[in-house]
């Protein structure tokens, strides 16, 4: 039984209602069966009348119709859990932000909130209904089999046992190889996938017909070590089958014995013979559920992984409206800022002015802490010490949101959502209308591609955006920026990076009309890029290295990083 | 990968079929033997009892007492041949089809759409097979043979209570399957558009948390992401709907096929224990033919991967090999590029529009162009990847379509679009393009490549690759170079070779591979221009053609698309 997840399911009431019915309907469903031999050992000695097969019908039905409440149900509750841990895994991924949540491999995230949590339904919906029955019914069985023949119920009652302690033996000895081997199975998945999704260089080295030999000679090496643990694990399921047709004979043939003595009625025998098995039917079930729903438990213990994850959620804070208006001066007072499990600092101690209207080019190898200080901008990460002051008020008191209202963001992948051109350029402004996207995307210079798209601007963007290059990319992420006119801080984070010579140069002409009159500070590699900026700072190991006055009055379109004076 | 690339090729038998029809027959003989002493267990025993309450005498009831216990033994035993038998086949048959999957992947194909997904797709839909075997086809067999005994026993006891237990058989076993798998089939048509948007929106949350919360569009994002969880949902609890009726049907039909067989023994007199037999032996008949309804659900899934897996078989390669391949020109090579034109697509625009280029022994030429302007597809033509339009690509005045692909690569090839990193050591990963290299060999393709220093740090025997060690662009781009270097092709093909890199680097690593490939014919895709000065031929290209061709001196002094990138590139760096 998952823990965590009986915790949620008693916490979601509909999910705790639709389990409560599951389980009832089938233990229910699993009692009728005691009724239903009743009636068959009754109507097949000749004790009961055939009209009793009426009844027969009758319970047959009623099981019918409770197998179809029980799917139901069933299927109620497994989408029910599934939704609220969504739902749950969802929030925590908002909970976490930007920068926490690229610590956690992002692909195995959206795998695991998507469909790794399909992977619950065999749990939910076979092996805790099976569990509730093997609960109730054995029980049921035993009590009915005491009453009607005590020597029956004794065998049956020594036997019955034994399949849950002979499995948990068999399960103890084989549990870890089993489980070796099943993840053994998995990278062997893996290397396979490997080496199909290396294809094209593997044949570039003329490699890929000798990789065939080597795929083959994995998989039979994995496949024989396979088998040598199934060989033993499936001992299990030999010792579980064994009992439980052992012990038939074992009351069949004393109560053959005993009838042929006229010590028995042949209505108790045949009711004997027909309800020790369904002594056992339950656990096997139970067992073969389990095995089936392994995965789902492991889906579980990954999301609740994720949910428990020992970082503290963002703090409840003072929610300070920041003074909307004009560019922003932003003031760093010696910030430092510290990744949980990383020795060293981002930032360590930094120190900065950046006056209203001022362009600032970050600058520095990649690493250094650039990123970290957009970020702290942001409001992505907050300083470990040290504050950072937004026209003389402490960031962490604003209203983040509020705060972010102010900004326009170029990230250094930006994102596209699967949505429509428009939709991805208006994402920081829903009510934009059609024109201003359209002026935004121009002042971008992204309506030259945009407009030749099949849809123009309604075109649907594919998943992650894969049907526009790099620069096209950059482009749309530009325009979302131009679709802020209120903006009045602006962070780039290397703009250019990946571009060819022309994206380049109509993203940094862009990029200088979109500065304009507002502050800005633009992580930056190329030297184009850096040439825009009024003030040039190297960022090293965390700590500002450098920080110059680009002389433009002097040195038109030259490099600023060496023409500068030092600060 | 694995650690053993050892260059000597193995002979590996192919998977004989009729060994594995034999290896499955058994497998389904196991299966139908334990649930034939299933059978045979309660049949045996309904007898003895009821034989025994007429009160025979006791030598008339030994055989049922011997037949009990000797089922009652047998059973678990054929049960776990079953189950052994049964995954060693699947797993076998797996295997094969994963062979077979990856034989049909190795000749070059015309890039698809969906890149990293559709293979994972791909592999995981090789599960299939062993899902047909394990899941429906094996269970499914030893129904049928169960069936059928149960039917053969009920005929020799009363021939018209036999046609009931088939008529219900047949119901259970037959019907309800087939109609299961066309429901699963409808429903699974409509579920997946809805996983699929569920999962592009949690994909924009996870991928776009930076951009959402920047421009404080979390929530709307997050309930766009429920709604679709909701919209699954409702599908997902209608499409139980048809499991839930499945279910309910196989009991009702059990219930009432053994009822009406009752109902029949008894009404045509026959005794209590040919009645006994009857019913009992009709009650479990059918305990192998139940769970089949199941097996129909999920035969939905398992078809559609298959016929998936069809179709990925079927695509033709991108190029026709030769029936009897022309001998391999030897070395020193010329290579003509007479009028080039390539499509991607019968009707696409020509990706490369009438490319004439002269490769002699030794030269250099550089291929300059914006992104788009073919210069990848040109080396994919030169390494027999794609199949040209028109015009002609000859090696030492051998056409390249008269010879093996395979042989082509060996002649010219280098560093391609997005090389790959294994998931094994970084030994491995370098040695594949030299299995035969020596160590040093090694050493001086990475010196070479300007990645000694990474190499020392990690060491040769670093996990690389996924769950390995993370490998940065601009390493992952230098790997690719030793492993081109390292193979030292008699013409040497690099595709971006400084993408990825930060400038200093960048012009480092550059003027490293100008010195290194010094009297080598090589064909270098660029779009930096430092440093081209060196080579024999710049060919610029743009939509497909070629634009501009000659010295870099010469270009510089022309007015055009390379003196424009020359200029900018000169003033921005200062």
């Amino acid at each position: 039984m998952h823990k965590d997840l009986l915790r949620l399911m008693r916490a979601e009431r509909s999910v705790r209602a639709h389990l409560t019915v599951t389980l009832a309907a089938a233990v229910i469903a699993g009692l009728l069966v005691l009724v239903q031999a009743e009636l068959l050992a009754g109507v097949l000695s000749g004790r009961f009348a055939t009209g009793a097969l009426l009844f027969l019908a009758a319970v047959v039905g009623l099981r019918a119709l409770l197998g179809w409440g029980q799917g139901i149900f069933a299927a109620r509750t497994s989408t029910g859990v599934k939704s609220a841990l969504r739902h749950r895994l969802l929030a925590r991924l908002q909970e976490l932000g930007p920068a926490r949540l690229s610590g956690h491999r992002s692909g195995e995230l959206v795998t695991l909130t998507g469909r790794g949590l399909d992977a619950l339904d065999p749990y939910l919906t076979g092996y805790l209904p099976a569990m509730a029955v093997a609960g109730v019914v054995p029980v049921a069985v035993l009590v009915r089999l005491f009453a009607a023949d005590l020597t029956s119920a004794v065998i049956v009652l020594i036997t019955l046992p034994l399949i849950p302690i002979f499995g948990a033996l068999v399960g103890m000895h084989t549990k870890a190889v089993t489980e070796r081997q099943w993840r053994a199975l998995s990278l062997l998945g893996g290397h396979f996938l490997d080496v199909v999704r290396g294809l094209p260089t593997l044949r570039a080295f003329g490699r890929a017909r000798y990789q065939a030999s080597v795929i083959q000679r994995v998989a039979d090496s994995h496949r024989s070590a396979t088998m040598r643990t199934l060989r033993v694990a499936f001992l299990s399921s030999l010792v579980l089958e064994l009992c439980a047709s052992l012990s038939l004979a074992l009351v069949a043939v004393p109560i053959g014995l005993r009838l042929l003595g006229g010590s028995l009625d042949l209505t108790t025998a045949l009711l004997v013979l027909l309800l020790a098995p369904e002594a056992y039917l339950p656990l096997r079930m139970m067992g073969t559920r389990f095995h089936a729903s392994m995965e789902g438990v492991a889906a579980a213990d990954a999301a609740f992984a994720v949910l428990d994850d020992a970082a503290a959620p963002e703090q409840a804070r003072a929610a300070a409206v920041p003074a909307a208006g004009g560019p922003p001066e932003i003031r760093l007072e010696n910030v430092t800022v510290r990744y949980p499990g990383r020795d060293d600092p981002a930032l360590r101690e930094v120190s900065l002015v950046i006056t209203p209207g001022e362009r600032v080019a970050l600058v520095g190898e990649s690493g250094g802490g650039k990123s970290t200080l957009l970020h702290l901008l942001l409001g992505f990460v907050a300083p470990t010490e040290g504050r950072v002051l937004v026209d003389g008020a402490d960031l962490a008191e604003l209203d983040l949101t509020a705060w972010r209202d102010r900004l326009a963001f170029v990230p250094q992948r930006p994102h596209l959502f699967a949505t429509s051109v428009a939709d991805n350029i208006r994402l920081g402004a829903p009510s934009a209308s059609p024109e201003l996207v359209r002026r935004a995307a121009v002042a971008a210079h992204a309506d030259e591609f945009v407009d030749v798209l099949p849809d123009g601007y309604d075109t649907l963007v594919g998943e992650r955006g894969a049907n526009l290059s790099a620069g096209q990319r950059q482009r749309l992420a530009l325009a979302r920026a131009f679709c802020r006119p209120d903006a009045s801080l602006l962070l780039l984070d290397e703009p250019t990076a990946r571009l060819d010579g022309r994206s380049e140069a109509a993203v940094v002409t862009a990029t200088a009309e979109l500065s304009r009159g507002r502050t800005s500070v633009i992580v930056a590699h190329r030297p184009a890029m850096i040439d825009l900026a009024d003030r040039v700072i190297r960022i090293q190991e965390g700590r500002i290295v450098s920080d110059v006055l680009a002389e433009k009055s002097l040195v038109p379109g030259a490099g600023a990083a060496q023409a500068g004076d030092e600060r | 990968m694995t650690t053993t690339t050892h260059p000597g090729i193995e002979v590996t038998e192919p998977m004989s079929g009729r060994r594995m029809g034999l290896r499955l027959l058994w497998a389904v003989l196991a299966g139908a033997a334990a649930e034939l002493t299933g059978l045979g267990l309660i049949a045996s025993a309904a007898w003895l009892i009821t034989r025994a309450a007429e009160q025979p005498p006791l030598a008339a009831l030994s055989v049922a007492i011997v037949a009990v216990r000797a089922f009652a033994t047998s059973r678990g035993v054929f049960r776990y041949a079953e189950r052994l038998t049964g995954h060693d086949v699947a797993l076998r048959a797996q295997a094969a089809t994963r062979e077979r999957l990856y034989h049909s992947l190795i000749p070059p194909r015309a890039p698809r759409h969906g890149g990293a997904d559709l293979l994972s797709r791909m592999v995981d839909d090789t599960d299939a097979v062993q899902d047909l075997l394990v899941r429906c086809l094996l269970p499914a067999t030893s129904a049928l043979i169960t069936g059928l005994t149960a039917v053969v026993i009920a005929v020799a006891v009363h021939p018209a209570a036999a046609l009931v237990l088939l008529a219900g058989l047949v119901a259970a076993g037959v019907l309800l399957p087939a109609g299961t798998a066309a429901a699963a089939r409808r429903w699974s048509a409509r579920i997946a558009p809805a996983r699929a948007a569920l999962a592009e929106r949690v994909a924009d949350l996870v991928h776009g948390s930076a951009d959402l919360t920047a421009y404080g569009a979390g929530e709307r994002a997050l309930s766009g992401a429920l709604d679709a969880d909701a919209a699954l949902a409702a599908l997902e609890r209608r499409q139980s709907r048809v499991h839930a009726a499945a279910l309910a049907v196989g009991v009702l039909v059990q219930g009432l096929t053994v009822a009406a067989i009752v109902l029949l023994a008894q009404g045509s007199g026959a005794g209590t224990v040919a009645t006994a037999v009857l019913a009992l032996t009709a009650l479990v008949s059918f305990e192998p033919v139940l769970p089949l309804a199941a097996a129909g659900e999920r035969f939905a899934g398992i078809s559609a991967a298959l016929k998936r897996l069809k179709e990925v078989r079927s695509v033709p390669p991108a190029v026709t090999e030769p029936g009897t391949p022309a001998p391999l020109p030897g070395a020193p090579l010329t290579v003509e590029i007479d009028d080039l034109v390539v499509r991607h697509a019968p009707h696409a625009p020509a990706a490369v529009d009438g490319v004439s280029l002269t490769l002699t022994p030794g030269k250099r030429v550089a291929l300059v162009g914006p992104s788009g302007a073919g210069k990848s597809t040109l080396l994919a033509a030169l390494m027999r990847l794609v199949e040209p339009g028109s015009g002609t690509i000859t090696v030492n005045g051998a056409d390249l379509s008269s010879l093996d692909s395979d042989d082509v690569r060996t002649l010219m090839t280098g560093l391609t679009q997005d090389p790959y990193i294994f998931q094994t050591t970084l030994r491995d990963n370098l040695r594949l393009a030299g299995p035969d290299g020596t160590d040093e060999d090694l050493e001086r393709a990475v010196r070479r490549a300007r990645l000694e220093r990474w190499v020392s740090r990690t060491g040769w025997d670093a996990q690389l690759g996924e769950d390995g060690r993370t490998v940065s662009g601009g390493q992952l781009q230098r790997l690719a170079l030793a492993r081109a270097l390292l193979y030292d092709p008699p013409v040497l093909l690099l595709d971006e070779p400084a993408e990825a890199l930060d400038e200093a680097t960048a012009d480092e690593l550059m003027a490293d591979l100008l010195d290194v490939t010094h009297g080598r014919t090589t064909l270098i895709v660029t779009h930096r221009l430092r440093g081209l000065e060196e080579v024999d031929e710049i060919v610029v290209m743009e939509h497909g053609r070629v634009i501009q061709r000659g010295r870099h001196d010469e270009l510089v002094a022309t007015p055009g698309y390379y003196r424009d990138l020359w200029q900018s590139e000169a003033l921005v760096s200062g």
